[in-house]
């Protein structure tokens, strides 16, 4: 039975999940491309959210990419530039650790400031609250598998986590089995995570997916339409 | 040399009676709505005064408009590209709704509920974002309405600079005037400038500035990057909005709401053709008392064969060629140069122009102590200082607003000699610099200023235009599937693309 529960979440589970990120997110953004936004709240209530935010991103973003590049990254790529399982741990509980810190400040203020601040919290849809709230349980129990991580730094429990990204992957949905044997902790984490990616394109997330860094690129700073065509044309001025 | 060309407004704030018929309209059709009660795309502020958000004209405060580096190129005054991508999990320069006001509804319904009490029943203010009591209402649209609130507040208004401000505080030497407020249309629009997203666009056929409702994703930066501070942030959609120039009616031929129902007759509408090419350079000349003049150097004269043959190459269809001809607007700016730029040291290039209002004589001038200069009193004796309205509309250079002033004066000086007096006196006209045909003509325009004069609107081409029979056909003109402007290339379930959503000529043989 518990085999078969293992399966269930951690065979099929993040297919179901990744299913319907993908195909979702797609679908809002061609029906429903007005509701595609990032939801700020800064217009209403500035206090906490300067700081609150900025760490929030900043730290959200490095543990993303962190764990991007750490679970999907072939384990002989380490290999081969020299680094070791033990210290790609280290690596991994260290930055992951700080920035999980500035996360969790940040998220406790923006949390604080949307279910205490009368205008953020009347202005708040359910999905904008509950988000908050499930990355915030997200975020705790990340920052608590640090303690169980420091019981093993051989980097044998990482090397499973990987192995079992990386095989999901690639559609072997069979890895499953390897997470039998982690601590409920993790188990916990991977089943939030993914709940994560489900409820995605039903959220304020989406907002990620449109993070403006074509901006940068952009040629001069003005977009002028032409008439008729609706395309667009950037006016490449001023430099 | 690129021809573009412009429906642009003037206002003239000599015949403005500050009765905010325009705000009010613009408010019933367009921002009636959850999310925008806050928000005027139009809203008549008294001057002095530091007006709606707060302040706003204090770009060291706010950071709005342009700013010229030291190699000569100009940026965003919120920063470059990189700055602005820096700041988008929290906007250092975004005003808080409390700069606006907090929206507020009033408890009408206690007034019909309440028992008989000793006292009368009062309707008392509540929140329309949180739906509680509000104790008090601190801010609103036109607050400092006829110099309310106290001088020392009042008088924080930058347009002071180089003034000594002191003396209008007493009651005989205090001064006031009217300054409504909407989107400039700017040439160099710094919303568009710095908005992360594109959404906000200049549309090449009429220079309507808009913002694209499905591409914007609240950012928003473009907030902060204007500096008259008129593009609003929708708390309820999310994204931003700002004044559309009434654009379904501006291509049906018609005027803006905010134009049409001015009881004062004093907005203007008409085409004026630009050189698109010299945009950048007007807009980095060094000086900022220069930024004026190297406005009207963009413009281009409608009469002008050559300009008329480029413009034909550039695709500008002949009604509007026309419409640039009998245009207010260019008469106005170009011609007798009364109307002026709002705060062109914000180098946008802004397209709704004002006329700045004359004023009584001080009564240090009436009582003989100061110069008249013939029949006309010295501009520079009038109640409202000459530097003030220099520092609102010419980067503080007098000498533009003293001669548009003096024209004005002159056209009441000649109306009066031939009306009165029976006399068409010329020198008065040529003292100035004008003829007596260009002033009967500015008598026309801006004293009668009948309804075909203030308005000459050239109708869009529906052949190269977006179809907006379809558009209206869906969902009005509103938001949300069906109407979208968007340049979305995806599109899973086979709707018409928007990009192809053109008008189609019945004759049209195939």
């Amino acid at each position: 039975m518990r085999d078969l529960l293992i399966y269930i979440v951690f065979g099929w589970y993040p297919y179901f999940c990744l299913t319907v990120f993908l195909l979702g997110s797609l679908l809002r953004f061609d029906r429903e491309q007005y509701t595609w936004r990032s939801g700020s709240s800064q217009l209403l209530r500035r206090r906490q959210l300067t700081w609150g935010s900025n760490l929030f991103h900043v730290g959200i973003l490095v543990i993303f990419f962190g764990h991007f590049g750490g679970l999907l990254t072939p384990i002989w790529v380490f290999d081969a530039i020299g680094i070791s399982h033990t210290f790609k741990q280290w690596l991994a509980i260290s930055i992951g650790g700080v920035s999980g810190v500035m996360c969790f400040v940040g998220l406790t203020l923006l949390l604080h400031r949307r279910l205490f601040d009368a205008r953020v919290r009347v202005t708040s849809s359910f999905g904008d609250t509950a988000i908050l709230l499930i990355l915030y349980v997200q975020l705790i129990l990340g920052l608590s598998t640090i303690f169980v991580s420091l019981q093993h730094l051989d980097g044998h429990v990482m090397m499973t986590f990987m192995t079992w990204a990386q095989g999901i992957l690639t559609l072997q949905p069979g890895v499953s089995s390897l997470i039998g044997d982690v601590h409920p902790l993790f188990m916990l984490h991977l089943f939030l995570g993914m709940t994560i990616f489900l409820v995605f394109p039903f959220t304020r997330l989406v907002h990620v997916w449109s993070a403006p860094i074509w901006y940068v690129g952009r040629r001069g700073y003005q977009v002028v339409r032409t008439r008729g065509s609706r395309g667009v044309m950037s006016a490449e001025w001023p430099r | 040399m690129k021809i573009r060309a412009q429906i642009a407004m003037v206002l003239n704030l000599d015949k403005c009676i500050g009765c905010h018929t325009c705000s009010v309209t613009c408010k019933n059709v367009w921002t009636s709505r959850e999310g925008m009660e806050y928000a005027w795309f139009n809203n008549v502020e008294t001057k002095p005064g530091i007006g709606y958000p707060k302040d706003w004209e204090n770009q060291d405060r706010w950071n709005g408009g342009w700013r010229r580096k030291r190699n000569g190129k100009i940026e965003p005054r919120i920063g470059s590209k990189w700055r602005i991508l820096a700041n988008i999990f929290a906007n250092p320069d975004l005003p808080e709704i409390d700069d606006y006001y907090e929206p507020f509804t009033f408890d009408y319904e206690h007034l019909q509920t309440a028992p008989e009490m000793s006292a009368f029943p009062t309707a008392r203010p509540r929140s329309l974002i949180t739906g509680q009591r509000m104790e008090k209402i601190e801010w609103g649209p036109n607050w400092e309405e006829i110099l309310g609130t106290e001088f020392a507040k009042r008088s924080k208004d930058v347009n002071f600079e180089g003034i000594q401000k002191e003396i209008y505080g007493q009651f005989e030497n205090t001064f006031m005037m009217y300054l409504p407020r909407l989107c400039e249309h700017c040439l160099n629009p710094a919303c568009v400038a710095s908005c992360p997203s594109g959404a906000i666009y200049k549309r090449e056929e009429d220079g309507i500035v808009l913002i694209d409702q499905d591409k914007c994703r609240g950012w928003r930066m473009c907030v902060s990057g204007c500096p008259y501070k008129k593009i609003y942030y929708n708390w309820s959609s999310g994204k931003s909005e700002k004044c559309i120039f009434c654009y379904p009616r501006i291509e049906a031929g018609q005027p803006t709401v905010c134009s049409e129902t001015c009881v004062g007759r004093i907005r203007y509408l008409g085409v004026v053709l630009y050189d698109a090419d010299r945009i950048e350079q007007a807009a980095s000349v060094p000086d900022e008392q220069d930024l004026y003049q190297a406005q009207l150097d963009v413009f281009l004269n409608p009469h002008d064969p050559a300009v008329i043959a480029q413009a034909r190459v550039d695709g500008i269809p002949e009604n509007w060629l026309e419409g640039a001809r009998r245009s207010p607007v260019y008469k106005m700016a170009m011609e007798w140069k009364v109307a002026f730029p709002l705060h062109p040291e914000y180098r946008t290039l802004p397209m709704v122009w004002y006329v700045p209002p004359l004023s009584p004589i001080q009564s240090a001038s009436a009582a003989g102590k100061m110069g008249h200069d013939g029949e006309m009193p010295d501009v520079r004796s009038l109640r409202i200082p000459l530097k003030y309205l220099a520092n609102l509309l010419t980067a503080g250079k007098e000498e533009p607003v003293a001669l548009g002033l003096e024209r004005m004066l002159a056209m009441r000086a000649y109306m009066r000699s031939k009306t009165v007096d029976g006399v068409i006196d010329e020198a008065i006209a040529k003292r100035v610099g004008l003829s007596a045909l260009a002033i009967e003509d500015m008598y026309q325009t801006m004293a009668i200023a009948n309804y075909e004069d203030r308005f000459v609107i050239p109708t869009a081409h529906r052949e190269i235009n977006e179809d907006a029979y379809d558009l209206r056909g869906s969902c009005g003109f509103t938001f949300g599937n069906g109407c979208s402007g968007g340049t979305t290339e995806t599109n899973l379930f086979g709707t018409p693309k928007s990009g192809n959503k053109r008008a189609k000529t019945p004759m049209e043989v195939v």
